[in-house]
């Protein structure tokens, strides 16, 4: 039995988990963005990178290339973002952290609604923006697309990380989210560092949504729920408040999840997301912060 | 004397106020609504009880509805299975559920904010793939049907149900019978939430440190508050499943914890009178959300755009607003001159 053992398809079956992971990787950095800016969950994050798919669907539609809609969709994206921070998050900038939470509830619903009122709810498809052919690498037969989709993802995840470490106004959002009134006081515009977040947020969504669609057959208006909840649970494994846990995190969750899948029969497709939960439980019980979160520390 | 005086005395009145509105409301709606009221006192329930982890202690779930499931489940299979007589299960189905509710309240005790909210998550995601997989006591995705397997037990099947020589539609019954647990269930958590223990759990929301300090035993009264919590939301369960004659996976979804949680912030956390307010909410809503336009996607469009515009205009909720309205009254009533 244990000689039968396939690490080709152990070395496969990782790939693909790593590619899912790659692309929850970029939602659940959606996440760990807004958390870190407005110290909320945003259940809507997953039905915005939908409608921003649905964009993408529409420019291919109309003519445009893939990754000519990839682009142009990530930067109609990211106004959306601001926009939708300006229109509805600002108003209730004051209020109680659930009152905020109840408003990007509320957000799903009327993206989700959106959508379905402006493209019929019917499925449609997306181009691959890959070949499908498989590529040989060290004697093991890897998908195109899983690795371009892995790489793409890391790639937006490096950009961002480049525009934060690197640039003045990438600077000035991280002090607006550590400490406030004292960005302020240095002339920091806070509010707009917000809509900044959620435009890159909202951009960063889109390729995810974008990377999530070409690889089903069909997909339509409920794309992103089962993406979210995997980013979720990949953000807060590795630490809500840690951008790059939320990428090791995610990563980890794809490989465990497919090789779960894969190797325990029993548990099925059925059973996934409720292992791949307990699991995350454990380690939280050990890491009550996540893997690379930090510790609230309060001050009585 | 005279203030105290008056003090009880208002209180008094609303009661009877509120006593009188339970009775005759009824009347005053079609037998085929005071269904959708019943239904609105399940919501009522459930998030009485949410209130009282969220708004009293500072616990979030999102797991409430997976705890509906528990009562809802436990109600239906005692019924199918044991052929007990279906409201004789209601204490049981709120004992399962509060069992469990502090079984989860005990991993809660090391986690806190968003990670709270992953581990009763977890729950809520995983219940309907759990009652699937152990289709023999839940019967899978088919669920149970009550009115099949036994009719015999379901009060109410002739049609009438006879009450202190008092007859009445089994419409009727339902929703005296859920207002009647809601307001018994609301008059507890009033003595709660008003006494020494309701201090307590306050005492844990507003700083944990603190309350340590002052020598309050944190996981006795966070797993205490996910316990109460708990039976609230398995007796509400428990009247689902004695409305829909039915339970299956798909009614306690994650969905349904999203509604309790909404119902609770609409209704304003750390005010009880709010809740009335918060239930009839989300009852009414995707209803009245239909009428706009049942062209697809709108009704989802304005129920989003109403909760957004709800929280907006009343940040902390109907109880604010209750409590500013309120404020001239208490203040003469409850200040020395």
């Amino acid at each position: 039995m244990l000689l039968a053992f396939d690490w080709t398809e152990l070395a496969q079956q990782i790939v693909v988990g790593l590619a899912s992971g790659g692309v929850w990787a970029t939602l659940a950095l959606a996440l760990v963005l807004i958390y870190r800016s407005t110290g909320v969950l945003n259940f809507a994050q997953g039905e915005m990178a939908m409608f921003s798919t649905f964009i993408a669907w529409s420019l291919v539609h109309h003519g445009l290339s893939y990754w000519a809609a990839f682009a142009l969709t990530i930067g109609i994206s990211f106004l959306g973002g601001v926009l939708v921070e300006r229109a509805v998050i600002r108003p209730v900038e004051d209020a109680p952290v659930l009152t905020v939470v109840i408003v990007t509830l509320g957000l799903f619903f009327v993206v989700n609604g959106a959508a379905r009122w402006i493209w019929s709810p019917e499925v449609r498809s997306l181009p691959n923006a890959f070949s499908t052919r498989p590529i040989d690498v060290v004697g093991v037969a890897f998908s195109i697309q899983d690795l371009g989709t892995i790489g793409v993802s890391l790639g937006a995840v490096g950009l961002l990380w480049l525009f934060f470490r690197f640039t003045k106004l990438g600077l000035a959002s991280r002090a607006a989210a550590v400490n406030p009134e004292a960005s302020r006081l240095l002339g920091v515009r806070v509010s707009w560092m917000l809509a900044l977040g959620w435009g890159l947020a909202a951009a960063m969504g889109a390729v995810s949504g974008m990377l999530t669609a070409p690889a089903l057959a069909s997909f339509d208006q409920n794309l992103m729920q089962p993406v979210l909840l995997y980013a979720f649970a990949g953000a807060v494994l590795g630490g809500i408040d840690s951008p790059f846990g939320a990428v090791v995190g995610t990563l980890i969750l794809g490989v465990l999840v497919n090789l779960i899948g894969t190797y325990v029969d029993w548990i099925g497709t059925e059973l996934r997301l409720p292992v791949a939960l307990a699991v995350i439980l454990g380690v939280l019980l050990i890491r009550p912060t996540g893997l690379f979160g930090r510790e609230a520390v309060r001050r009585v | 004397m005279g203030r105290r005086a008056l003090g009880v005395g208002l209180w008094l009145l609303i009661a009877a106020a509120a006593l009188l509105v339970y009775l005759f409301a009824p009347t005053f709606v079609s037998d085929f609504h005071s269904r959708d009221l019943a239904h609105a006192g399940v919501f009522f329930i459930a998030i009485v009880g949410l209130n009282l982890l969220t708004g009293y202690t500072g616990q979030i779930s999102l797991g409430h509805g997976a705890l509906m499931a528990i009562g809802g489940y436990t109600t239906a299979a005692l019924v199918v299975h044991e052929h007990w007589r279906d409201v004789w299960t209601i204490p049981l189905a709120g004992l399962a559920a509060g069992v469990v509710g502090f079984l989860i309240g005990l991993p809660a005790l090391r986690l806190s904010g968003l990670y709270l909210a992953l581990a009763t998550f977890a729950f809520a995601v995983a219940m309907p793939s759990l009652l699937r997989k152990f289709s023999g006591l839940t019967g899978g995705g088919q669920g149970l049907r009550l009115l099949e397997s036994s009719p015999e037990q379901v009060t109410g099947i002739s049609g009438t149900v006879t009450i202190f020589g008092h007859s009445m539609t089994q419409n009727h019954f339902l929703y005296y019978l859920t207002w009647a647990i809601g307001l018994v269930g609301f008059l507890i958590m009033w003595l709660i939430v008003r006494g020494g223990l309701g201090r307590l759990f306050r005492a844990v929301r507003d700083s944990e440190v603190a309350a340590v300090s002052s020598g309050v035993n944190l996981a006795r009264y966070k797993t205490l508050a996910f316990a109460i919590s708990g039976v609230y939301a398995g007796v509400a369960g428990a009247l689902l499943a004695i409305q829909d004659e039915i339970v299956n996976p798909l009614t306690f979804t994650f969905l349904l914890s999203i509604l309790i949680l909404v119902g609770a912030v609409v209704g304003g956390l750390g005010s009880l009178p709010g809740m009335v307010l918060g239930a009839l909410f989300v009852q009414y809503l995707p209803d009245l959300s239909t009428r706009v336009s049942s062209k697809p996607g709108v009704p989802d469009f304005v129920y989003g755009a109403a909760i957004i515009l709800v929280m907006i205009l009343l940040p902390s909720g109907a109880g604010g607003l209750l409590r500013r309205l309120a404020e001239p009254l208490t203040t003469r009533l409850y200040t020395r001159p």
